[in-house]
């Protein structure tokens, strides 16, 4: 996790595009200057970020599906639920799963765990479209790489 | 058995917040009930799953912004119903 670039994942632990399913997982780092305001001498790691990391998740989701032709993008959350606390150094398991896959939107639910505990989840839309230009796609693919995207994934999906 | 439109009213009434008895066949989704188009992803969520079908909103969207159709063909209820009623024929086909 690299919060200051907004890079939430650090690696795709699988990917089945046939059961519609992401596994990942994110290491929340030890310091940040986030956790020095949330909050002083008790960081927590925020809810957004983590809603932040379960839209991430999703969204490599729908890339595979869509065949890295299109760009998903956040468009509402519903039922988020952060059930318990997420503290800096912690190693999150994100899950996300598609519910719906409408014409040019997907919805999606996922969950983050620590050591196999809920800590919260949420029911996430996007719109999806074609790239918008070379160079988000290009980052993208990037990232893909860093992250280990599986291509064969999409391949044979 | 409740209508297309019915189905179609409630969800949007559920979805929305508007009043049902506001809701008639004439409406139009946008200028008479100023659903936006966040809104109307989650009543197409609602629909796509009631009926089982796939409504072809970037198709339409696509024709209305070509200018090959107008708004009223697919927002207006008793359309969108008539638009439905066809999807689901043709997925029984």
């Amino acid at each position: 996790m690299r919060l200051e670039y907004f890079q939430m994942i650090d690696r795709i632990t699988d990917l089945d595009v046939g059961q519609r399913t992401i596994a990942v997982e994110a290491q929340v780092p030890l310091t940040s200057t986030i956790f020095e305001g949330h909050f002083p001498g008790y960081p927590l790691m925020p809810g957004v970020l983590l809603t932040e990391a379960m839209a991430q998740t999703s969204g490599w989701l729908l890339i595979a599906l869509l065949k890295f032709e299109r760009m998903p993008f956040l468009a509402s959350v519903k039922e988020a639920k952060m059930r318990d606390f997420v503290t800096p150094g912690e190693l999150l398991t994100i899950d996300a799963s598609v519910v719906h896959d409408g014409s040019g939107f997907a919805v999606t639910e996922a969950k983050v765990r620590v050591d196999g505990k809920l800590k919260c989840n949420a029911t996430l839309t996007f719109r999806h479209t074609p790239f918008p230009n070379a160079d988000l796609r290009g980052h993208m693919e990037a990232m893909a790489k860093i992250i280990g995207f599986p291509q064969q994934a999409i391949a044979h999906g | 058995m409740s209508t297309t439109f019915d189905q179609v009213a409630t969800i949007i009434a559920e979805t929305c917040d508007i009043p049902r008895d506001t809701i008639t066949p004439e409406s139009h989704a946008i200028d008479d009930l100023g659903i936006d188009s966040l809104d109307f992803l989650d009543i197409a969520f609602a629909i796509d799953k009631a009926f089982g079908i796939k409504l072809p909103l970037e198709k339409w969207t696509q024709e209305v912004n070509d200018g090959k159709a107008t708004t009223e063909q697919y927002f207006v209820l008793k359309n969108l119903s008539a638009r439905i009623d066809e999807l689901v024929a043709a997925k029984g086909a």
